[in-house]
């Protein structure tokens, strides 16, 4: 498609291709800044920090709101990386019958799955609310991780199920036919070509579960708060100062990694948003 | 037979831990609400039939948050179409830096809402921010540098969707973008040769063969953005009546702790989200096989 593309739209499209970059990363730009100013400088508002502080990463990292970040950032991490797998297992079996075996019902799981990820999620707490307090499940990390599994489980099958309509399928008897082993044919055969689409789903599935506020803040206090909570909460260093420096500072911290998987799985992930999407 | 049986087994518990995490809560959310229920006093608690549905839609409070919801949707989703569309047409033709584009596009998909909402609470604000400096550079001097955007409902409601705006666009310019791919490029080269001006081709040739995706895409946009909660929270939390739905619902939960109001204002929003859903599939045509993967 690109070949009958002129080069006087080829620059054009390349100069407009700036300011669209630029307001992609300003807001980023903008939070990293105000993360490195000194609480002197904050109101500056200049782009570029006049020095150098790592004041406001002492404070989350070492300083008196540790006790704030640390911990959020820990539960963040083990809350979404167990509801991943679980959801991404589950979701594995799903789409694999939904991908390779005939049978009634396949329409009914699908459209649920589809029900499920149009469901407004605030609709949840309330009960959850009433119900974790009864049973002993608030503010505890398993207490976040299955309403998670609502968030996630929809996207995984969705995502994992056009992975797997993907793949050769037939490639594996055919290695059987050729000698191996069914083990080995699966080992050798379906996993390589099976794991990208994995990977690529569990990507997805963790961006959705870190993201998430609505849960995080309503069902936990204290124990189980993740940071998109905690930073709602972040007070200053003292009752008097704002917190503007070290929430800028800890929202650094959790979106680096974030960056770094876009950079790194960028086409992966895109093919992953728009798999279940479009027909194609 | 067997693989029916198999099928199952495989699919089921999936499905089951589906139904579980929802449907259980909203019909549980549905018994709830017909109750006057405060969960500090528990012993006070009785059924009130549909009483609590009358008290919220009887309350300026609620119509003023369906409201409020309603602009930021339609503003949100209808500014998004259009910056999406033509994002995803340039992502479509660019050459160099093709790459860079389209990974860039990619990241405020992957930031965190409530760190989008701090980073353009702060760059709004008076005292940390820079926008108004920049405005009060562009304008002359003419825009207040101190312009307090958070201080009024409508300035407080731009920013609220500026916000989402730029949160939300590179998703809605990908699914534009996967069904830009599927139109024919030899159709609309085709309506080139024969004189077609540039906005001819993109309205006669571009828009009306995918359809499909732009509707899928403003499905699952409306019904995100109607659900907003995280940028309203942050920015604002509920100040000079930017109260979403959502946010009238947790307010009444988890501030007040009154259990039967707040399952109400949930069964409400419920509804309207099926409602909405309802309109676009059966209203619009739109095709949902696609979305399926059938």
């Amino acid at each position: 498609m690109e070949s009958n593309v002129s080069d006087k739209t080829r620059t054009w499209l390349g100069l407009v291709s700036i300011p669209i970059i630029i307001y992609t990363l300003v807001p980023i730009l903008w939070i990293l800044s105000l993360s490195l100013k000194s609480t002197a400088t904050l109101s500056d508002g200049k782009f570029v920090p006049q020095e150098l502080s790592w004041d406001n990463y002492r404070l989350i990292l070492t300083g008196d709101a540790r006790g704030l970040f640390l911990p959020a950032l820990a539960n963040s991490v083990v809350v979404c990386l167990v509801a991943t797998l679980v959801s991404v297992v589950l979701a594995m079996f799903a789409a694999y019958a939904i991908a390779r075996l005939d049978f009634p019902g396949k329409k009914l799981i699908l459209t649920t799955a589809l029900a499920v990820s149009i469901f407004p999620v605030i609709s949840l707490v309330t009960p959850l609310y009433n119900l974790w307090r009864a049973i002993g499940l608030f503010d505890t990390q398993i207490g976040l991780i299955i309403p998670y599994l609502a968030l996630t489980l929809p996207l995984s099958i969705w995502v994992l199920s056009a992975f797997f309509k993907q793949i050769p399928w037939e490639m594996e008897q055919a290695a059987q036919v050729d000698g191996a082993t069914s083990w080995q044919a699966f080992r050798k055969v379906i996993v390589p070509l099976a794991s990208p689409g994995v990977f690529t789903t569990a990507i997805i599935t963790f961006f959705t579960a870190w993201n998430d506020f609505v849960f995080a803040i309503s069902l936990t206090s204290e124990n189980a708060r993740t940071v998109p909570a905690a930073l709602a909460f972040f007070t200053g260093a003292s009752q008097f100062t704002q917190p503007t420096g070290a929430i800028a500072a800890a929202a650094i911290v959790v979106t680096i990694p974030v960056v770094i998987l876009v950079l790194l799985f960028q086409r992966r992930i895109v093919s992953g948003l728009t798999s279940g999407a479009v027909k194609g | 037979m067997a693989e029916r049986k198999l099928g199952w087994k495989l699919a089921g518990p999936a499905f089951a831990v589906m139904l579980a995490v929802t449907a259980y809560p909203i019909l549980n959310a549905v018994w709830l609400s017909l109750y006057d229920y405060r969960l500090t006093d528990p012993s006070a608690r009785k059924f009130v039939f549909l009483n609590n549905y009358a008290v919220v839609l009887t309350d300026g409070l609620w119509w003023g948050a369906v409201l409020t919801t309603v602009v930021i949707t339609v503003v949100t989703v209808v500014v998004e179409l259009v910056i999406g569309m033509a994002l995803a047409m340039i992502m479509n033709k660019i050459v160099v830096p093709r790459r860079i584009l389209r990974t860039v596009v990619l990241i405020p998909y992957a930031i965190i809402t409530v760190v989008s909402a701090f980073a353009w609470r702060f760059a709004f604000a008076v005292d940390t921010g820079f926008l108004n400096h920049w405005l009060h550079t562009l304008s002359f001097g003419a825009f207040s540098e101190t312009y307090d955007w958070f201080g009024s409902h409508w300035s407080a409601l731009i920013a609220i969707c500026i916000s989402e705006i730029w949160k939300t666009t590179p998703f809605m310019s990908l699914l534009l973008l996967a069904g830009l791919a599927q139109v024919p490029s030899s159709l609309e080269e085709a309506a080139e040769v024969d004189g077609a001006t540039f906005w001819q081709r993109l309205f006669k040739v571009v828009l009306p063969n995918m359809k499909g995706a732009i509707m899928v895409a403003l499905l699952f946009r409306t019904l995100d953005a109607f659900r907003i909660f995280d940028a309203v929270f942050v920015m604002t939390g509920g100040a000079q009546d930017t109260s979403t739905v959502s946010l009238v619902a947790y307010n009444q939960t988890i501030s007040r702790v009154e259990i039967g109001m707040g399952s109400a204002v949930s069964v409400l929003l419920f509804l309207i989200v099926v409602g909405i859903s309802v309109v676009f599939i059966k209203g619009f045509k739109v095709d949902l096989s696609s979305v399926r993967g059938e």
